[in-house]
């Protein structure tokens, strides 16, 4: 019996994106709200909310990137040369935002530059991500084994509404989070933020899912195709049903509730995503099969991730729990 | 001509951006051993001057893990962004080595780092020793894969290659090992021990000439120099079997470094001079004559081939390589010469005592992050005009990019690492010249980092009306 390597690899690449897309969003998000927290005190809370684990969350997107490399490097090859502009402005952005973690403590009077850098980092790369997501949903333009488009070709209404909504949904991750870890007024502000962000994300969704089928045939026939449209139908009534539990959380002042439905309504858009672009890895040409690597490659990596990734959402989730519970603004200074 | 001229941008841009980049890991992979030992010391005696210096430490830690993180990002999206024909043409070899570098390096890293930095209060001595060597277990794996990787550039071996002129492996064993990989590993971790040997041992002796009898200051000081005793002969030894090494598969390249254009027995020893690529000459040569074969082949009249065996097109950039072999091997030798003066101080009971050793040790403290520089010019210029040795030109490796894309983003590069890492450097200085002092924390309390830098900067206090530290992290 032989496995289909490339098929398990893109759900296992498929996994670490999303766990990237969980993890390094809620604390890209704190970076966009980061200037509109109740000055220095709230801003070093929020900020000390994710110190520990930031740089564990980004690991995924090098999991990511790596995963691609190794598994499908002809996607990598096509991917990458399409997207060469927002790629860099989201490295630069989180480069910007990454030092700010240490170097926000190491000066007094430079201070407010490196608050500047966290957002200003921190919302250029989370713009570049949403635009990239556009511009790899709308179809890339291939030419033998490499990118055959242009230059500009991922900028367009569509890249920048995706933009727009990973803004807005990953301040809604931001924003529940400090929720669940944070108390009083910090805590009180986030769920503000938290019901706009809220109501932001779920009409970009909207419009997102509506636009979507329109960009592709392929699309539209697996959406509103028959007996397509049976087997997709919950999709859509899922994400209501989230955001439903979402703002029901929000108004009852619940702790973790509305931090969990913000992550499943990113899931639930993620798997909407997947449905798309199923078999395609870069819509709407290249299949998973056509860019993977040989069987070997993907074998010999598989045997080391099938151990290590269960080691490492378990060490993963240690870390978390040895920092749960809220943090102590008095803790810190007393 | 823009074609050539994006791949020239392009080279410059990796040039740029992994030059900076592996200055981080070089210092991360030995201060997290030294963090380490300081560690496992503390708990061994229970002398609070190790967790002292821990403490003094790891804050450094911190920021140049931190910068070698967000600069490593760009490496691993960097090889499909500008030169994708080379990732679809290795991916298949490199990238599971990448991935298994992710894997097993970078979440180990990453995943014990927090506790590392914040956790003391919260898992207790034990665990966070744990966390302690777990993170330097992970700086060690990474460079296991990382120099695989680089190795098989280098030299590859246990490939085929397919239908559509892909890299595919043959043998998986064959590839990580690779002929040059055991030579590079132990000469780049090595060199990476010496770089913060280096770095510690200039921040001891500059508070020791401050004041020669700060406890602190000693213990890094003489602990560095105990290294640079040790490790630097070892490195010269290291370096001469990797040139061997070298020498057996990349002829060409040896040849650069030694400044060599002719073939011939009894082959002088180069010691300084000025290539000159064009006329294939070393103008101004300062020469011994028979030792580059007494060396290379440890016979005084051995046949040394020069870069006229291959052709003109295969040349790498010979001053380029020439000059950073040697830049390389006098921080060498600095090193050891530095090592030994400091051995017989010490064996006269008088290691603090100079005040010129103590100066030059300052003077040495980038020796290590020089040499590593240099090191990594002469090897991957000395690659060139290839990416994947004598089988995938440089030229045919690059992504279909136009100039001014690649220019722009090599702008944006530069301005941007030179003010995040020129701030980041400064900051570390100024925390390296900060005195290592042991403050009044008792020994089981060790201070998240943040909270400690804070609660040791008087102006911030007193903008808070707060006084001491504490916890920063999450209260159970």
């Amino acid at each position: 019996m032989s496995l289909d390597y490339p098929l398990i690899w893109a759900g296992l690449i498929g996994f670490s994106v999303l766990a990237y897309l969980l993890l390094d969003g809620f604390d890209l998000g704190i970076g966009i709200l980061f200037p509109w927290l109740g000055g220095e005190a709230e801003q070093d809370i929020a900020m000390n909310s994710v110190a520990p684990v930031w740089d564990g969350n980004e690991t995924w997107l090098v999991l990511g990137g790596g995963g691609l490399f190794a598994v499908f490097p002809l996607a990598y090859a096509i991917i990458l040369p399409a997207l060469y502009a927002p790629m860099m402005a989201m490295l630069l952005g989180l480069i910007l935002r990454g030092v700010a973690f240490e170097y926000r403590w190491r000066t007094v009077r430079g201070k407010f530059l490196w608050n500047f850098s966290f957002t200003a980092g921190s919302l250029i790369a989370t713009l570049a991500q949403g635009i990239m997501l556009g511009a790899l949903i709308q179809g890339i333009e291939v030419d033998g084994r490499a990118y055959g488009g242009g230059w500009w070709d991922w900028l367009t209404p569509f890249s920048l509404v995706t933009g727009l909504a990973m803004v807005v949904g990953y301040m809604l991750l931001g924003s529940t989070w400090l929720i669940l870890k944070t108390e009083g007024a910090l805590q009180e502000f986030s769920r503000r933020v938290a019901w706009y962000a809220g109501w932001g994300t779920l009409a970009l969704i909207g419009i997102f899912s509506l636009w979507t089928p329109l960009l592709l045939p392929e699309y539209m026939e697996r959406w509103f195709g028959w007996p397509a449209i049976l087997y997709v139908a919950p999709v859509p009534v899922l994400v209501l049903a989230a955001g439903i539990a979402l703002f029901l959380g929000l108004r009852r002042k619940a702790e973790a509730q509305p931090f969990i439905f913000a992550n499943v309504l990113f899931i639930l858009c993620y798997i909407g995503i997947i449905i798309s672009f199923y078999p395609h890895i870069v819509p709407p040409t290249v299949t998973i099969w056509q860019a993977a690597g040989p069987d070997s490659s993907l074998k010999f990596l598989l045997v080391g991730a099938s151990v290590l990734i269960p080691i490492i959402v378990v060490y993963t989730a240690h870390a978390y729990w040895v920092f749960r519970g809220k943090i102590d603004p008095s803790a810190g200074y007393h | 001509m823009d074609w050539a001229n994006a791949i020239d941008l392009a080279r410059f841009q990796f040039a740029f951006t992994i030059a900076f980049h592996i200055l981080f890991p070089a210092v991360s992979i030995g201060l997290a051993s030294y963090l380490a030992v300081l560690e496992g010391m503390w708990l061994l005696t229970g002398r609070t001057v190790y967790l002292d210096t821990f403490k003094f430490w790891l804050k450094i830690f911190a920021v140049v893990f931190g910068m070698g993180v967000v600069s490593g990002v760009v490496m691993s999206y960097q090889f499909g962004t500008n030169w994708s024909v080379f990732s679809d043409k290795t991916g298949p070899i490199l990238g599971p080595l990448m991935g298994y570098e992710v894997l097993s390096a970078f979440f180990l890293e990453a995943g014990f780092l927090g506790v590392m930095l914040f956790g003391m209060q919260k898992v207790g001595k034990r665990l966070h020793f744990l966390a302690t060597l777990l993170v330097a277990l992970g700086t060690a794996f990474s460079a296991f894969w990382i120099l695989s990787v680089n190795s098989w550039m280098q030299t590859p071996a246990g490939y085929a290659v397919n239908e559509v002129g892909q890299f595919v492996p043959d043998d998986w064993w064959a590839i990580v090992f690779n002929p040059s990989f055991p030579y590079r590993l132990v000469h780049m971790v090595l060199a990476a021990y010496l770089t913060t040997a280096f770095i510690v041992g200039a921040t001891g002796a500059w508070h020791l000439l401050r004041d020669n009898k700060n406890p602190l200051a000693r213990v890094m000081f003489s602990m560095a120099m105990w290294m640079a005793v040790v490790v630097a002969p070892l490195q010269i030894v290291a370096g001469d079997m990797h040139g061997l090494n070298t020498l057996e598969h990349q002829p060409a390249k040896i040849a650069a470094m030694e400044g060599h254009f002719e073939t011939r027995r009894g082959a002088p020893l180069i010691l300084f001079g000025l290539p000159d690529q064009e006329a294939a000459v070393v103008r101004y040569a300062v020469e011994i004559p028979k030792m580059g074969s007494l060396i290379l082949t440890h016979e005084l009249d051995g046949e040394v081939k020069g870069l006229e065996e291959w052709p003109r097109e295969d040349w790498p950039n010979v001053p380029l390589v020439f000059w950073s072999f040697r830049i390389m091997l006098a921080m060498g030798f600095g090193m050891v010469g530095l090592g030994l003066a400091c051995l017989l101080l010490r064996i006269r009971g008088r290691l603090y005592d100079s005040p010129w050793v103590k100066r030059a040790a300052v003077l040495m403290g980038p020796a290590g992050l020089i040499a590593v520089l240099c090191g990594w010019i002469v090897t991957e210029v000395g690659r060139q005009p290839y990416t994947v040795y004598g089988l995938l030109r440089t030229a045919d490796s690059a992504s279909p990019l136009d100039a001014p894309a690649v220019g722009a983003s090599l702008a944006a590069f530069m301005v941007v690492y030179m003010l995040v890492f020129g701030a980041g450097t400064f900051y570390l200085l100024r925390m390296m010249g900060k005195t290592p002092s042991s403050g009044d924390q008792g020994p089981d309390a060790l201070l998240p980092t943040r909270a400690a830098a804070m609660s040791m900067n008087p102006e911030l206090l007193r903008a808070r009306g707060g006084s001491g530290s504490g916890n920063t992290g999450a209260s159970s």
